[in-house]
């Protein structure tokens, strides 16, 4: 997702992997619990916020199409009650749930999901996620301004019916992200632009105050179609809270969620307090961050070139310097992601071997060459120490350490950045399918003007398998279709156009008083916790 | 000398110079008094999980949070603060002076369009400037220097103005001018001669503030690119660590505190030397 | 006085005018395209297009401009890019914080410096004058990080009477007060003293002093508010110090001010709200100069308004 800070203590897509404490027997309703932020909430609009912390918030107020179960990656249904697909994999009808109402009392209808998929792909709405329904019919004419996705056809009150134009496999993922929440239509023209002040959606939660830079209140829906949810009557988010701040409150009891996570400078003191190990709860991620090695320009456009950088880089060192809050990584895919391959074995860190390499290429000598980096804190100072790794076989890399905005700008230019390390502006994945790590990072389409394929890596070939493995909609070939895109990635990795250096882990602290099950402190898509089956500790 | 003299007799002035004087010293012989390379990561710069080494007898002020003995980098800050310091300043007086002279020699509407700009920039936030014109530039040491430049001209091109005005408005010059002299021969025979004494002022008392400026940018992180080490970028580096590791941003921000009360006192003293007129003021 | 005033007021919109300009500019020439911001990684080059018209960021440079200060006539500071939210409902939410800040700064500043000048001018050449001095040395030699961060380490973490950052309450306000008020401090206490020295040589406190009032009362009814007027002429002109001050105070303390805002519009390039602070920030920075100029008259008569 777009600006996740990374080392802030935070994430996307998670699965526990921790054993802190396990949760008690029945859940309690009711009650309420503080969650802290440093930076206010920018946007409550689902077609626009595509933050890590807004995230979240948003899958609270707003209900979609498809869901993901509560702490895993496992697609279930949510404003749908089924849904069914054609033959030729192109066209998808999806039931709706009967009498699921608004926040404002109307009930949901099919013109509803009609209504919301063509706002978000109207170009007026200039939301951020209109690409995702590339793969809808008549997206192309949506994206040029036509006002409607031709695709999307109401059938009746409560069903919809969704043709591509191709067969697309991630299709049920994309009805499950932020995106595709469905949005009453009046509330929309009543505040316009301001509808991101002034959400209304289906979710668990309505909002019932937000005071600018100061708090959100999130009241419980008492309508929810969900029987039973949400447990706590009411969320207070406390915004313009430093982290340091956030974690003594939630360390005096204050606080139940840090939603910053850990600060760097007290991860270590706090995860070596038994007082909190049972406060903490660890999770991997689909994160993964790299280096790009722009193969258009020289010298990099040398496969030995780039092999060499791969093998220069001593992980380990780097993942030691942020206190070990990611593992070491070596290709693209993070392990929790399908496809991932745990028997590839990468470029093993040899600076030996490497300097052999480049002296072969004719780079003997070594080069300069720049790396671009976000200016926050930690990226360069992970920069320095790639930089020093580099020095190590003799190349000699210039840090250009800039505005997140001026490294992505620098990064879509075919021949202004030979390196970038993508920390601060890392790919984390906006849904666990290995397709989400291709696309606009890693293939053709990627790799234009303005594009996010900060490599220029281009392989026709590749690209044509990844349309295949993309095409393979039966779900009886998912297994197929998950080998095609391991070896999709290993493929890439192989020809090295990125340095991957780790996959970030993700550590949630949260108050004596809240409960649930691990898996919801590091859920996949709902960051810090998922706000809707979340409990406090009966009693209080 | 008679200037370093009286410099010399006061005693806050002396002290300043002291100051700055080992500073000079410092940055030149870095190279000599420097345990470590200022940018060299050491495995054993870091305890097992991570963490900056406090003070200890292999690295006396402690190490950063990538291994780099601190002692080191410090000293070699001295050389970017002073670089900083020398060359963005002087480029601030040169386009200050040259501003102020000729608008307040030539007057007209030369005169009156670079003073109206001038009053422009006198409302603009320092800051912000400073952070857009970062944000334009692919920074470096010298982009820094140029940056701070263009933001701190404005103080000076104000005083000179004002100063070149009041000189051109006495007799004798106007004496000059009746008597065929050419404006070239009185600007320099008469009227800069007389702007020195500010220009020196302003030489001293401008580097403190463009070291304060550097500082900030760095700590803001788009000031000096790393590894080079400079005091603000070394505190901006390691501030989330304040609390547990206090060394690594007391003892960069008491060197900053240092240099800028160095040139604060010799720039004051001086003012006092050579203008006694203006005390006290700023 | 009115007619100055009102001429004052028009060069004033004149140099908000020039401002809004040279940042419009500046903005324009930083390499990176807001639009690619918006749209995100997954967006088609026509989307990508069609923003850009939207936003009008496809025409040339003085349409653009002047799109945005025909606007800037109405009222009508524009929306941010990202957020969607109007500039203005953003910078209200932001600026009562900042607004706080300084206020509370300029009270701190003036009243350690005034009592540090006048006891320095009263004990004049003492050891008292000289380390006060001193400490106004450092005050204006220390950058606000520095100051702030020692201030955080010793007051919150060490000795816990305030709270490492945050606001809300007066105890969230006394540090980041403390941090930007300190350098003015500094500047303050040195002009108090001169500003006093000065006084107290005059005829009118001879004379006060022959007549047998005591020292303490001479000093305080009649030396001290008269050295106060040329300071209080400085109040106007440290706005715009502290309009630079604020942008680090509150990154250090967490502060919700319209600093903090515009360092992250900076990150993302969401320009109308880079243009809306700048221009909140040199209209303060226009005012307060004038307010300098009003008053100063009534603190020297020789100084005539022209």
């Amino acid at each position: 997702m777009d600006n996740k800070k990374i080392l802030g203590g935070l994430a996307a897509a998670a699965m526990a992997v921790s054993v802190a404490t396990s949760s008690s027997a029945e859940p309690t309703n009711g009650g309420s619990m503080i969650v802290t932020y440093k930076d206010d909430v920018s946007t409550l609009d689902p077609a626009i916020g595509y933050d890590w912390q807004n995230w979240s918030m948003i899958k609270s107020l707003f209900d979609s199409l498809l869901d993901y179960k509560p702490g895993t990656t496992v697609l279930t249904n949510d404003l749908a009650e089924s849904y069914s697909i054609s033959e030729d994999g192109l066209t998808y009808t999806f039931v709706l749930r009967e009498g699921v109402k608004f926040h404002n009392g109307r009930v949901m209808t099919a013109a509803d999901v009609k209504y919301s998929l063509d706002r978000v792909t109207n170009p007026k709405t200039q939301s951020p996620g209109a690409g995702f329904f590339a793969s809808v019919k008549g997206f192309d004419e949506a994206s040029g301004g036509s006002g409607e996705l031709s695709g999307v056809t109401v059938v009746d009150d409560r069903t919809v019916a969704i043709e591509l134009s191709r067969p697309d496999a991630t299709f049920l993922h994309v009805m499950a992200i932020n995106f595709s929440s469905v949005v009453p239509q009046e509330a929309v023209e009543q505040w316009g632009e301001d509808f991101g002040k002034h959400p209304v959606g289906t979710g668990a939660f309505s909002l019932a105050e937000w005071s600018l830079g100061q708090r959100l209140v999130f009241a419980k829906n008492p309508d929810y179609y969900q029987a039973g949810l949400p447990h706590l009557d009411e969320i207070v988010f406390e915004v313009g809270q430093e982290p340091v701040v956030a974690l003594l409150r939630l360390q005096n009891g204050e606080v139940d969620v840090a939603g910053d996570g850990i600060p760097p400078a007290k991860f270590l003191e706090v995860k070596n307090d038994p007082e909190y190990a049972n406060a903490i709860v660890e999770g991997s991620q689909l994160h993964t961050g790299y280096i790009s090695l722009n193969v258009k320009m020289k010298p990099f456009d040398n496969l030995a070139v780039r092999k060499a950088v791969n093998m220069a880089i001593n992980k380990d060192r780097i993942v030691r310097m942020i206190n070990g809050r990611a593992v070491p990584a070596n290709q693209p895919l993070p392990p929790l992601m399908p496809g991932y391959d745990p028997d590839y074995k990468g470029f093993a860190f040899d600076p030996e071997a490497a300097k052999k390499m480049l002296a072969e290429a004719g780079y003997g000598e070594g080069f300069e060459t720049e790396l671009y980096v976000a200016n926050t804190d930690p990226q360069p100072r992970i920069a320095q120490a790639i930089q020093q790794d580099l020095a190590a076989i003799g190349i000699k890399a210039e840090i250009k350490s800039l505005a997140q905005a001026n490294v992505i700008a620098a990064g879509g230019e075919e021949d202004q950045a030979p390196m970038i390390w993508s920390g601060g502006m890392a790919w984390i994945a906006d849904f666990p399918d290995p397709s989400n790590f291709y696309g606009p990072i890693l293939g053709c389409g990627g790799a234009v003007p303005g594009g996010w394929n900060w490599s220029w890596y281009c392989n026709e070939e590749i690209d044509a398998r990844a349309v295949k493995a993309d095409a393979m909609t039966n779900p009886a070939d998912a297994a197929e279709r998950e080998a095609m895109w391991r070896k999709i990635f290993t493929d890439i990795q192989d020809e090295a156009p990125w340095v991957p250096i780790f996959n970030e882990q993700r550590f949630t602290i949260r108050s004596d008083r809240l409960d649930g099950p691990d898996g919801i402190f590091v859920d996949p898509v709902h960051i810090p916790v998922h706000y809707d089956t979340v409990y406090l500790k009966g009693g209080q | 000398m008679r200037v370093l003299k009286a410099l010399l007799r006061r005693k806050l002035g002396a002290f300043g110079l002291l100051v700055i004087f080992m500073t000079v010293a410092v940055a030149f012989l870095a190279p000599l008094i420097a345990p470590y390379p200022p940018d060299l990561q050491l495995f054993e710069g870091l305890t097992l999980e991570g963490a900056p080494l406090p003070p200890n007898s292999q690295f006396w002020l402690g190490t950063d949070l990538l291994g780099r003995d601190l002692f080191s980098r410090l000293i070699y800050g001295a050389q970017t603060s002073l670089i900083i310091g020398v060359v963005a300043n002087g480029a601030a007086i040169l386009i200050g002076s040259l501003v102020g002279i000729v608008a307040g020699f030539y007057r007209g509407i030369v005169g009156s369009i670079l003073m109206r700009f001038t009053d422009l920039m006198m409302a603009f936030p320092a800051l912000l400037l400073a952070i857009v014109l970062a944000a334009i530039f692919k920074p470096s040491l010298w982009i820094v220097a140029l940056v701070i430049a263009m933001v701190n001209w404005v103080q000076v091109a104000r005083v000179i103005y004002s100063e070149t005005v009041s000189l051109a408005e006495r007799d004798f010059i106007a004496a000059e001018r009746t008597l065929g002299a050419s404006p070239l021969r009185i600007l320099l025979k008469h009227i800069a001669p007389h702007l020195i004494y500010s220009t020196i002022v302003f030489g001293t008392l401008g580097i403190s503030t463009t070291v304060l400026l550097e500082a900030t940018l760095s700590f803001l992180g788009i000031g000096v690119q790393p590894p080079t080490p400079s005091w603000g970028n070394i505190i901006f580096e390691n501030q989330t660590y304040f609390a547990s590791a206090p060394w690594l941003v007391f003892l960069p921000g008491f060197a900053i505190v240092s240099l800028a009360l160095g040139f604060n006192l010799v720039g004051d003293a001086m003012r006092e030397i050579l203008d006694p007129t203006m005390k006290g003021k700023h | 006085m009115a007619t100055y005033i009102l001429r004052r007021l028009m060069e004033a919109v004149f140099i908000l005018i020039g401002i809004t300009m040279i940042t419009y500019a500046l903005l324009y020439l930083i390499p990176a395209d807001p639009v690619r911001q918006i749209a995100g990684r997954s967006a088609t080059p026509e989307t990508v297009e069609n923003i850009r018209q939207q936003l009008g960021l496809d025409l040339p440079f003085y349409e653009q401009y002047w799109r945005y200060v025909s606007a800037l006539f109405q009222g009508d500071l524009g929306r941010s890019y990202l957020q969607k939210t109007e500039v203005s409902e953003l910078i209200a939410s932001r600026l009562p914080a900042s607004l706080l800040l300084m206020v509370a700064a300029i009270s701190l500043e003036l009243l350690m410096g005034l009592v540090m000048g006048t006891i320095s001018a009263v004990r004049r050449n003492s050891a008292v004058d000289n380390s006060l001095m001193v400490i106004s040395f450092v005050g204006v030699s220390a950058p606000q990080f520095v100051v702030g961060i020692i201030f955080l380490y010793i007051f919150a973490v060490k000795l816990n009477w305030f709270p490492i950052g945050g606001y809300g309450t007066f105890h969230h306000l006394v540090l980041p007060a403390l941090t930007l008020g300190f350098m003015g401090a500094g500047w303050y206490s040195r002009m108090m003293r001169s500003s006093m020295l000065n006084v107290l040589g005059q005829d009118f406190v001879r004379t006060a002093r022959a007549k047998g009032l005591g020292k303490a009362r001479v000093i305080v009814r009649h030396a001290v508010p008269n050295a106060l007027l040329p300071i209080i002429a400085m109040i106007g002109i440290d706005i715009g110090i502290f309009m630079s001050g604020i942008v680090v105070v509150e990154s250090v303390f967490g502060w919700p001010g319209i600093g903090q805002l515009a360092w992250q519009a900076i990150q993302r390039v969401d320009i109308p709200i880079i243009m809306g602070v700048t221009l909140v920030a040199a209209c303060s920075i226009v005012l307060g100069n004038l307010l300098a100029d009003i008053i100063a008259p009534f603190v020297d008569p020789r100084i005539k308004l022209k």
